[in-house]
């Protein structure tokens, strides 16, 4: 118990370092656009989602109506509800409603693809874990950001930018490398995402709708072409 | 920001994303039957990711060219199964590299 939790904090460990960078320029834009490090922190705290608070910080400052922040949020994060439904199949029985409700606020990208890649079921001590130090990256980071931004030389700020992705890399290409369907479903979702970026009239849709787009038609295609094995291991 | 006008919008940006997250963890407890389904929640992961990491990867130190560097660095550790924290480090060291490089030249 005690041992899952502490793999949970170590495996959240490179989370943080990427939130850490992430969410400081969070924080240094929010108090740059007028907010105080206080509501940066607040925003920071209650949503724990990179693409979702930056698109909702010029609705604040611009004074959007309330419905049109609730449907943009909708739309860019409505991909964490794919992963949770994901995720859901892979929680034990230490995860009852209670645990559920609490864990599911911290589904985030990158705690979401950690605790997927880990083999068989995964439970309450370890998720735990795994939730608490990106949590405190996250927070911690848009403080530093917001109360200190200027402060970090800019060759560090800079190199911080990429964690996140080498983390993303981390995770896809080991299996990707071993099983076939992982590669075809990642470099499918990777063309997807190419087009959206590059061809003229496609690179206008949101960045949000994007990921649900090209994670649903590439994810649909593996699981029509390479379809599981009867209680396969995923 | 007054906090009369900034308090309504973030309750409504922590409980949507809140709501998205919570409900189908919550709400669809029981096993899966469909075969189809099932290796499309498998593959969902490994497909946002992919989506997410290229090309948005190359924009992520604004130069093209520390970014390329810290993906090699970062696809050739991960291709030979390094562990995160080490892949991610790594990544941002070769990016370190190479701005130090680019302002040698």
């Amino acid at each position: 118990m005690k041992a899952d939790f502490i793999r949970g904090i170590r495996h959240g460990i490179p989370i943080a370092l990427g939130y850490l960078s992430v969410s400081f320029a969070f924080g240094m834009k929010a108090v740059g656009d007028g907010l105080t490090w206080l509501q940066a922190v607040l925003i920071s705290a209650t949503n724990l989602t990179s693409a979702g608070q930056m698109a909702g910080l010029p609705l604040m400052t611009g004074g959007a109506g309330l419905t049109e922040m609730a449907l943009t949020q909708l739309t860019i994060n409505l991909r964490y509800g794919l992963m949770s439904l994901s995720l859901g199949r892979k929680l034990d029985e230490s995860m009852g409603t209670l645990q559920r409700l609490i864990f599911s606020f911290a589904n985030t990208d990158e705690i979401f693809a950690v605790a997927s890649s880990q083999p068989g079921k995964v439970g309450k001590a370890y998720l735990y874990g795994l939730m608490l130090t990106p949590f405190a990256g996250w927070t911690l980071g848009t403080l530093l950001g917001g109360a200190a931004g200027t402060l970090l030389p800019a060759f560090i700020r800079t190199a911080l930018g990429i964690a996140i992705y080498g983390m993303f890399l981390a995770i896809i290409l080991p299996p990707a490398r071993e099983r076939r369907p992982v590669r075809f479903v990642v470099l499918t979702a990777v063309a997807l995402s190419l087009c959206f970026r590059y061809i003229p009239g496609l690179n206008r849709v949101s960045s949000g709708f994007v990921i649900i787009l090209c994670a649903v038609l590439a994810a649909s295609a593996g699981a029509a072409l390479f379809p599981e094995k009867e209680g396969g291991a995923p | 920001m007054s906090w009369r006008a900034f308090l309504p919008y973030v309750a409504v940006m922590a409980v949507v994303t809140y709501l998205i997250r919570m409900l189908p963890m919550t709400a669809f407890r029981r096993p899966i039957r469909s075969r189809f389904i099932q290796s499309f929640l498998t593959y969902i992961p490994y497909a946002v990711l992919g989506a997410m990491t290229f090309p948005e990867v190359f924009y992520s130190t604004g130069d093209l060219r520390t970014a390329a560097a810290g993906v090699a660095v970062a696809v050739i550790l991960a291709w030979r199964g390094r562990s995160l924290l080490t892949v991610a480090i790594a990544a941002c060291a070769a990016v370190a590299a190479a701005q130090g490089v680019l302002l040698l030249i």
